[in-house]
């Protein structure tokens, strides 16, 4: 486009992430319904400014870990979708070779070392990552993501304390959507929450509005800044919400259903449209970009939907060396 | 060949390996000050800080750290201090450690030492003086190594490191002073490869980690001539070199410290049993603790050591049988 800033082209590139990211979970989250895709989903869906704001500040090189809830980090740091959606299809050619499934989408190429189906897992292993960049001399930082359940685990404590006493290039960025599973995370949790938990072991906290994209681009390119300038671990507090249930088939009945609506309202993609927009970027633009996003995970699943599935002798592959499956 | 302490053997292997390859590190409480039996001690000198790293108590966090270490290219040693510590490590290790490369369809490998001395060691009670190796054999992705001598010390330790697949190192805790014949930069010790300690046809005997100088020795006073493996590495371990011995003595005998119940003693029996069918042994025992904790008196702990005269009866038993 003439005349479009790079700034507004950036914008336009996140958009563009937030819509595969929804457009791959509403998919997702259907084909677990039909039956089509076996196991369950964690969806993100109305969290994904979260993921694409911190990620439209990372690098190739740089390292994600992530959560159950992993399909957002994985898009947004650039996973290929296609390979994504076949895993979840438990197909051959999937990211995993049809081993991990959703809740254990990594891409390696593309430094996102895994989705974790235990909470808070990430946080060690995010820490270590870190130690070993700083070891080798790699130009690189870790981000690695969590939810507000995560903070009461133990290594939560551990990993703050860690990553700052090592100074260690990690950005933490807690989502926090409200719910651990059924439960409102307020109702099992003391004290002043996660940012006051990080400060007291001397990680510097930001809180930031998780629905809105660009105050999460905002806010994280300041402190990845920070941390590639040697600041040590930062700590970006994302308030959200979420807008379907735990799993893709959780109705969600423990919270009031003007809750999620008011959450929808407050949609992170239609705010960004809306702001992009006022920019000049013409409203058919922005439908064209959301209806590929839909056309491409259509694609996805109806190619996840036909792929061949794995060769039965790969469940006893990659175990190990010494002392392998006989 | 130089005579050497167990610890000093490890050390030493540690060291070699270091300077070896620069991606080697280590993290663990106590580190830079040794570590609490001096198989790092004088490292932090040559190697400094940034290898030989002191970290807090933060159990699933060093195990954990140590995975994510791996997974961008680096090969750490994660020191546990001892075994029963691992226990605040066990989701670190078990489901994410030994589950990382197959659960990503082969992507990422944890390359890394999990070193956790075990066992009875001065009295330490219930809390620090478990041998925990069967709980580890069962989990699919993990190898498990148990030295008894100084040199298996430093050879296993070298495979370990150079190994692609995540090694659980169990050290015996009451063997760090043993003296034994090291050679000088001693050749890595393949994985599976049982030792033949001692030769004879009345029995064959299996044992491991702080059993084996224990076994030698009941083996030599009660002067029956026997087979005697230490098999060194628990997964893999080396079932012919045990299976073709029994086929000829048709007697089976494994001593191990860990509790009897479900211990790793199980698995050789029933893999010989399954070997050699139940026509093809005349006796089968299993020596080991009781089913319960260890106790911190001396006369308690000593009730429940296996010692060379509980060996030697156990021989006689077997052998006669
Ligand atoms: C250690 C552990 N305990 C319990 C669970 C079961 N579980 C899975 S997700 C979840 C809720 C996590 O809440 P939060 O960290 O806020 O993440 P969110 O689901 O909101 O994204 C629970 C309890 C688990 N996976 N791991
Ligand atoms: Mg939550």
């Amino acid at each position: 486009m003439p005349g479009r800033s790079n700034e507004t082209a950036r914008r336009i590139a996140m958009l563009r992430d937030m819509a595969r990211i929804r457009a791959f979970e509403q998919e997702a989250v259907a084909a677990m319904r039909s039956g089509e895709a076996p196991g369950v989903v964690h969806p993100s869906i109305g969290q994904e400014g979260v993921a694409v704001g911190v990620c439209s500040n990372l690098k190739r090189a740089d390292r994600i870990t992530s959560t159950h809830r992993g399909h957002g980090h994985a898009i947004a740091k650039g996973a290929d979708a296609r390979a994504m959606m076949l895993e979840l299809h438990g197909r051959a050619g999937g990211s995993c070779g049809g081993k991990g499934g959703s809740m254990h989408i990594a891409d390696f190429a593309v430094g996102m070392l895994g989705a974790n189906g235990v909470v808070g897992a990430g946080i060690p292993i995010a820490c270590g990552a870190a130690q070993a960049i700083r070891l080798t001399k790699e130009d690189a930082i870790v981000a690695c993501f969590f939810g507000d359940g995560a903070v009461n685990r133990g290594p939560f404590l551990e990993g703050m304390n860690w990553a700052a006493l090592y100074r260690l290039p990690v950005l933490f960025v807690c989502e926090d959507n409200g719910f651990a599973a059924f439960t409102r995370n307020s109702a099992v949790t003391a004290g002043g929450g996660p940012a006051v938990r990080a400060e007291a072991c001397g990680v510097p906290a930001t809180a930031v509005n998780g629905e809105d994209a660009l105050a999460v681009d905002a806010a994280a390119s300041e402190l990845v800044a920070r941390i590639r300038g040697g600041a040590g671990p930062q700590f970006l507090h994302a308030k959200c919400y979420r807008w379907e249930g735990h799993t893709g088939t959780d109705v969600a009945a423990y919270r009031p259903a003007e809750e999620a609506a008011a959450a929808r309202e407050r949609d992170c993609i239609r705010r960004l449209a809306a702001v992009l927009e006022a920019e000049g970027v013409p409203g058919a633009e922005i439908a064209s970009i959301e209806a590929q996003a839909v056309a491409e995970m259509q694609g996805h699943r109806g190619a996840a939907m036909v792929a061949p599935w794995p060769d039965p002798g790969a469940a006893f592959s990659d175990v190990q060396d010494a002392g392998a499956p006989a | 060949m130089t005579r050497m302490t167990f610890a000093e053997a490890a050390r030493r292997a540690l060291a070699e390996e270091m300077r070896r390859d620069p991606l080697v590190w280590a993290l663990g409480e106590d580190l830079v000050q040794g570590g609490i039996f001096g198989q790092y001690k004088g490292l932090v000198e040559e190697f400094g800080t940034e290898r030989i790293v002191s970290t807090p108590i933060s159990e699933s966090t060093i195990m954990g750290a140590g995975l994510g270490a791996a997974l961008c290219g680096t090969r750490p040693i994660v020191e546990m201090r001892i075994a029963d510590f691992t226990l605040c490590a066990m989701d670190e290790l078990v489901s994410q450690i030994a589950k990382v490369r197959y659960m990503f369809g082969g992507q990422g490998r944890a390359s890394l030492v999990v070193r956790m001395p075990q066992g009875m060691w001065r009295n330490s009670a219930a809390q620090h003086s478990q041998c925990l190796e069967a709980w580890l054999t069962h989990i699919p992705g993990l190898v498990v190594v148990a030295p008894g001598t100084p040199a298996d010390a430093a050879g296993l330790l070298k495979s370990a490191i150079r190994s692609d697949d995540p090694v659980v190192l169990m050290e015996p805790k009451n063997l760090w002073t043993a003296e034994g014949e090291v050679a000088d930069d001693a050749a890595p010790i393949p994985f599976g490869v049982a030792r033949h300690a001692a030769s004879g046809d009345a029995a064959t005997v299996v044992t491991w980690s702080a059993c084996v100088p224990v076994v030698e020795q009941g083996a030599r006073e009660c002067g029956i001539a026997c087979d005697v493996f230490d098999l060194r590495s628990l997964w893999p371990w080396d079932e012919a070199a045990v299976v073709t011995s029994v086929r000829r003595t048709g007697r089976l005998l494994v001593v191990h410290e860990a509790v009897t119940v479900s211990g790793f003693g199980a698995e050789v029996v029933a893999r010989v049993v399954e070997a050699v069918g139940t026509g093809g042994l005349r006796a089968v025992e299993r020596l080991g603790a009781a089913r319960a904790p260890v106790p911190f008196s001396p006369p308690l702990e000593n009730a429940m050591r296996i010692t060379p005269a509980r060996v030697a009866e156990a021989i006689r038993r077997v052998a006669g049988a």
